[in-house]
Parts: C-alpha cells; structure tokens; sequence
C-alpha cells in the first residue's frame, strides 16, 4: 500500500492517543483544581488534594504538547486551520494554564499569607483551562460555528468538559484520599458524572442532528449494530459506578480504585464516538487527514523514533504511578 | 497603525524572551544538581544536601515556569506563523517532535521523582532520576537548536512546489551552523547559572548565613564562571567566524560595517543611523574587526550596502552584540577576582558580595542580547533565502493579536516579579534553617523552627 495513504492514518492514530491520555491524565488534575475548597480552615486539604497530582502534572500536561505537536508535524495544515478559528480561546486556555502551573509551584514556596491567593490562582487557572478546552471542542465539532447556536453548543460543551474533569478528578481523589476529604469526593463524583452524563447525552443528540454526515455515519450505515457496544458501555461504565459510589464510604476502601476506572471507559467510548463520527476528517466537513499530511519522508523519519520511544514513555510512566502509589500523603516538598 | 504581523513578531519576542530565561537557568542548574548529589553521595557531608535540597526547590519553581511559556511557544506557530509550518513544516515538525518525544516526557516524568520520590525509592535511583532530568534539559537544548539553527542556515533539504523536503537529515540536524550554536548556548546557560547560584548565595551569607552550604554553593558558582567565561570568549568567537561565513549580512550589522571595506575597526560605541547608513560618534579600535574575523589586518569585511532591502535593523543588532560581550568580560572578570580573593582568605569582601548579587540575573541580560543578535540578525528572513517573516504571518485580526499580547505581557510581568520575588524569599528563608537539619522535611521544604529571626538576620 502507498505510504502516502497509510502515514496519515497512524498518525491520526497517534494523535488520538495523545488526545486521549491528555484528557484522562490533565483531566484529574483540571479536575482536583476545580474542587479544591476555598475556605481558610481547608488549607490540610487542598494539600493533601495538591500532594495527590504534585509528581504527576508537569507530565501530564506534556501529553497536550505532544497532541498539538504531531497535529502541527504531521497535519500542518489542519494545525493552522483550527487555530486560526479557535485563536481565542486558545490564548485564554494558555494564560488559564500558565496560571495554574506556576501558582501550584508557588503556593508552595511563596509566604504562608500569599498562599491563598495562589490557592485560588490555581483553581481558576484550572477553571479557565477546563472551560476553553470544552468551548474549543465544541466549536470544533460543529465547524467553528459563531452563530447563536454554535456558541449555545460551545458553551454547552464548555459545560461538560469541565464536569467530566471533575467527574475524572473526584474519582482520583476517591483513590488517593481517605476519611472526610474521600467522602467528600464520593458527592461531589455522584453530582459531577450526572452531569457529565446530560453533556454527553446532549452532544450526541445535537451533532448527529446538526452534522448531517455524523447522522448517515451512525444510523444509516449496515454497521450501526457493530457500533451500538460504544453507548452501551459508555452508559454501562456510568450506572456501575453510580450504584458502586451510593453504597461506597471510607471503611470499605477496597474498591475505591474502581470509579476512576469507570470514569477512564466513559472517556474512551466518548472519544471513540467522537472519532467515529468524524473519520477521515481532521477538521469536521473541511479537510480530510490526506488532505492536511505533511511529506511522508518527514512522516517516516519522525514515525521511526516514535515507534522507540512511546514505549518507553509510557513504561516510565507507569513507573513513577507506582512510585507514588497508594494514599496521597503530605507533600514532601524537599 | 499596529498590524498583525507587528503585534505576531511582538507577541513571539515577549513569548521567547519570557521562556527562555527558565531554561536558560535549567540546562545547567540540573547538572550542578546532579553534582552537589554526587558529593553528597560520595562524600556524605551533608552541606551537599543541603546546597541540593535548596536549589532543587528553585529548579522546581524554574521548571514550572519553563514549562507554562514552552507550551504557550508550541502554540505560536499555528496560531500567528501558519506560514512558516506550510513551508517548512517538513523540516520543523519531526525536530520539534523529537524534542517532546525524547526530552519533554523524561523531564517531566522523571522531575516528580527527583522532588517527591526521596523517600520512595532507592538512593541511587534519586539520583539517576536528577541525571536523566538533566540528559532531558539538554536534549530539549540540542533538538530546538537544531531547528533554530537550520533556521539561519538552511541545509539538507529541496524545495518542491514552494515546500522544503528533506533530503537528508543527517545535513538537516548538523547544519552548519548548530555545532557553533549549541556550544555558544550551552556555555551561555553554565554562565548564566555560575552567577545566578553565586549571586543568591552571596545575598544568603550577606543576610548573615554562616552555614556551609551557601558557601560551597558560592564556591561551586564562582569555580564554574571562572572556567567557563574565557572558554565561552573562545566559543563565541568561532561562533563569530561561522556566522561571518554563512551569514555575512548579520555580522556587517554586528559590527556597524554599512560599506564593505579592508582593514575595519573594532567599534566599541557608535550610534548606527539606518536612514544616513553610517554610524555616528565612532570610537574605535582600527583594523580589528578585520583582525578578529579574517585574521588579518586588512582583510575585507562586507559591507551592509551589499544586502540592500535584505539585512536586517542595525540598531539592536550591533547594541544586542556589544551588551552580550561586555556582560561576558565583565563575568570573567569577577569570576576570576572572586577566585583569587578566595584563596587568601575565607570569605568574601562585602563589596564583593554586593557585586556578585548584583549580576544574579546578568546571564539572563547576556543571553536575551545574544538571542536578539542572532534572531534580529536573521531578518528579514524567518528561514535564511526559504522564507520572509512577513511572508509567514496570519491573517488573524489585530485586535486578537493585541488581545492575547496584552494577555501575555501582563501576566509574564507579573510572573517574572513573582519569581524573583520568592527566589529572594526562600533565600532569606534558609538563613533562618538549623545547620545539620536533615530529617523531617515539612510542608514549607524543611523550613522549620526559626532560630533566627528573618528581619535579625537581613540586618545582621
């Protein structure tokens, strides 16, 4: 097969891939710093909640680099497409993710008297990053759209992004915490999923209806019966968590690794929907993934060392996850 | 009127300039980390760790703040430079790609362990977790300055249809220029870190610090300027002549050459005059800028008149250079004082300390001034006879563009008073720290009973 047809797809593969962990790695930690309290009496538990992401974040936001990057390497030209529509937003998430990412290192170095103020730095540096992420994506899925109704959609996304980071967030914090702190998470998971799960059920009712291509892709094709397991279990993943949270409190921890789990397969089948309805495109209705690929000698080259080196990001990867596993203590910044 | 591409080149400068003093300060910070850890190890003194546990906390809020600009960088490309990924994407991608690949993940990842992971795993894995950040900076230093470096000297590629295809990526990475460059910046980023450890440990031991720590940390600074500075007058001057044989135009404005002649001066000061195209208030040494860049008395220098419509702005050219050199020679200088000083008696004179806090920062002064001669040099060429960068610009309006550097400036303001800020903190901080205090790190970074109090010991 003709390389210049099969590049772009692993590619596309790729990219997805870095998509997906971005949002399952950056989400919990977007997610932590939406729920952290604000009051002055809660400062032991934003830090343990901060000790819970501390060794993780600066990885996990590496993820979204990497996903910009082999957009920009291997479709440049669907790489200047989206960012010319989304050039707002985009700027706003960056200035939200400068501010989150330097008031975490801060808050711990700065005066005890500035230390709330970058407390609170940090969650709405976590809240803008979150809400520009999900205006983008909305904007993105029905076509950078300005009108009234693409602007209701993107907000209604914006809405949902930041739920389900919480919904990813609370659930980490269910693994990680204990006592009070995890029962306070186990509410805010319940209220966070339900909403997560309105978003969800809402942006698959509007894009089908809105993106007439996305509807023939899902109804009108012999595969809808193959494709049928993707909502299934995204609403499976949903109910099993609901009824394992109602009955879960913090002596009986043993499960508590398991809501993360359900939230990660929500996330999955909501992004292989996502894909579904959009293949070959890499920007919706506008331009194709053989359309936006760059040279397939650049695509060989940089192929090459990707195909060494993932594996072994991901290996380390897990190895620090099982260096700090187990309860989040306090930091020992040091 | 402000168009889009004044405010994209504006907001680009504010972004590399903003990001660059982190890593600047990285590179090397984590190679001496890496040091203080090995002695610590070797040795068991535990000054070592204590000069490790106090600049690790730095290379943390450094880090951070490397980290936040570099992916604000990533962005810049797509959203104000579509034209230049269109172009050169070819080339630009897989090096920019290699760079998160290779050296992003390892840093990052392995960053968690170096500052959280002491008490999780072995020693010796510690250590290796602050090498392998350390082989990460640098990786991330080679591979952007491979591209930075094909940028002002293109090699290694064709151009189809108005593209650059590789043709060999061997000629792509070692263009001839990078050799010259990533020695120039990696001495450039040692500099820069020598004063920077021995500036705030001279505020330290100024405060009245009489730990060992900050003096081993002054002294590992100071050792590191001395031998760094006239390697770097070396480096800096083969970087020189490579820049004169592949980029004549940018070393004419160097140098204030607006008319091609033998046996040209060392210009010390001039106000260059872009509209008369000559200089003005000239002082000079005769005959060697010829001697420095051809090695001889005579030799000829082009002249700027030969690049017409296609050099770049003098001004900031030939002022960014003169800056750069003068802070470099003035770094030799007092890193070898320093030295000499320290070797008749045990500490420092006091005038000295203040001298060396002052130019804390002035790696950053030389190493913005050098990034400006070489990247203001390059005009108006973004990639060296591939493309022009008024060629590369968006087409977003400029009111998005002047929002979002309004954004930026504001918050980069605000951020670098912040740093430096909270570096002086945290120096005043461990003034304050029991000497021997190893065990039971707290949540303020082994920040425990005073025993001193702060404004005592700033008077002291």
């Amino acid at each position: 097969m003709n390389e210049a047809a099969w590049l772009p797809v692993i590619f596309l593969g790729l990219m997805g891939l870095a998509v997906l962990v971005y949002a399952l790695l950056d989400g919990y930690d977007l997610g932590v710093g939406i729920l952290m309290p604000m009051k002055t009496a809660n400062e032991t538990d934003r830090d343990i909640m901060i000790a819970s992401i501390g060794p993780f974040w600066d990885a996990n936001e590496t993820w979204l680099v990497l996903a910009v990057g082999l957009m920009l390497i291997a479709f440049p030209a669907a790489h200047s497409l989206v960012f010319f529509h989304l050039y707002l937003p985009a700027a706003t998430m960056l200035i939200g993710l400068i501010l989150r990412g330097v008031a975490f290192d801060f808050r711990a170095k700065a005066s005890l008297d500035h230390k709330l103020a970058w407390d609170r730095t940090f969650k709405i540096g976590s809240l803008i990053t979150s809400l520009s992420q999900g205006y983008m994506l909305g904007q993105y899925v029905i076509g950078f759209d300005q009108s009234a109704m693409g602007q209701f959609f993107s907000l209604l996304s914006a809405a949902g992004v930041t739920a389900a980071y919480c919904y990813i967030g609370a659930a980490w914090l269910i693994m990680k915490t204990e006592n009070a702190l995890q029962l306070k998470a186990i509410q805010q998971a319940k209220l966070a999923g339900r909403v997560t799960l309105l978003g969800i059920v809402a942006v698959s009712l509007v894009n089908p209806l809105v993106n007439p291509l996305v509807f023939q892709r899902w109804f009108e094709q012999p595969y809808f019966i193959f494709v049928l397991p993707i909502p299934a279990i995204c609403f499976a993943a949903f109910f099993f968590n609901e009824r394992l949270l109602k009955h879960m409190t913090s002596h009986n921890d043993r499960k508590s690794w398991l809501p993360i789990l359900y939230v990660a397969c929500i996330f999955m089948m909501s992004f292989i929907a996502l894909g579904f309805s959009f293949y070959p495109y890499i920007v919706p209705n506008k331009l194709t993934i053989w359309e936006a690929a760059s040279a397939p000698e650049s695509l060989q080259f940089i192929l090459a060392g990707t195909v060494i080196v993932v594996p072994m990001i991901l290996a380390y990867t897990v190895f620090a996850y099982w260096v700090f596993r187990g309860k989040a203590t306090e930091l020992r910044y040091y | 009127m402000l168009d889009t591409l004044l405010l994209s080149r504006l907001q680009f400068a504010a972004n590399i300039s903003f990001h660059i003093l982190f890593p600047t300060i990285n590179i090397a910070l984590c190679w001496v980390l890496c040091y203080f850890k090995l002695r610590s190890n070797f040795s068991g003194h535990p000054m070592w760790m204590r000069a490790y546990r106090f600049w690790v906390k730095v290379f943390a809020l450094t880090f951070a703040l490397g980290v936040v600009s570099g992916i604000t960088m990533s962005f810049q490309f797509g959203t104000n430079w579509p034209g230049y990924m269109e172009t050169v994407g070819n080339i630009a991608g897989p090096l920019l790609g290699y760079e998160v690949l290779t050296a992003f993940f390892l840093e990052a990842t392995f960053l968690g362990i170096m500052l959280f992971g002491i008490n999780r795993v072995p020693n010796r894995i510690h250590t290796l977790s602050t090498l392998l950040v350390g082989i990460g900076t640098s990786l991330s230093a080679f591979w952007i300055l491979a591209l930075d470096s094909w940028m002002q000297t293109p090699a290694g590629f064709e151009m189809r249809e108005g593209v650059a295809h590789a043709t060999s990526w061997w000629d792509v990475i070692f263009n001839p220029s990078f050799p010259y460059r990533l020695t120039h910046t990696l001495l450039s980023s040692g500099l820069t870190v020598a004063f920077f450890i021995a500036g705030l440990s001279a505020y330290r031991i100024r405060l009245g610090d009489t730990k060992k720590a900050p003096q081993a940390a002054l002294k590992t600074g100071l050792v590191l300027a001395a031998v760094l500075a006239p390697l770097q007058v070396f480096v800096g001057d083969l970087h020189g002549l490579n820049t004169f044989q592949h980029q004549p135009a940018k070393v004419a404005a160097m140098e204030g050459v607006w008319h091609t002649e033998r046996g040209a001066p060392l210009l010390l000061f001039a106000l260059p005059d872009e509209e008369a195209q000559t200089n003005h208030y000239e002082i000079g040494i005769p005959k060697a800028a010829s001697l420095i860049l051809t090695h001889d008395m005579n030799g000829e220098i082009k002249g700027l008149n030969e690049f017409e419509g296609n050099h770049p702005p003098v001004a900031p050219v030939f002022w960014g250079f003169r800056i750069m050199v003068g802070i470099g020679l003035l770094m030799w200088a007092t890193a070898w004082l320093s030295i000499a000083m320290m070797r008749k008696r045990p500490t420092l004179p006091n005038g000295l300390l203040r001298l060396l806090e002052a130019m804390t920062f002035s790696g950053w002064v030389a190493s913005l001034a050098g990034w400006y001669v070489t990247e203001i040099g390059r005009q108006p060429w973004l990639v060296t006879g591939v493309l022009k960068t008024a060629d590369a610009v968006t087409t977003v309006p400029p009111m998005h563009v002047g929002y979002s550097l309004f954004m930026y400036v504001t918050v980069y303001a605000l951020l670098l008073w912040a740093y430096i800020h909270t570096l002086r903190l945290m120096a005043r901080k461990s003034v304050t720290v029991e000497e021997f205090e190893l065990r039971g790190p707290t949540m303020q970074g082994g920040f425990t009973q005073p025993t001193v109090d702060i404004a005592k010991g700033a008077t002291s």
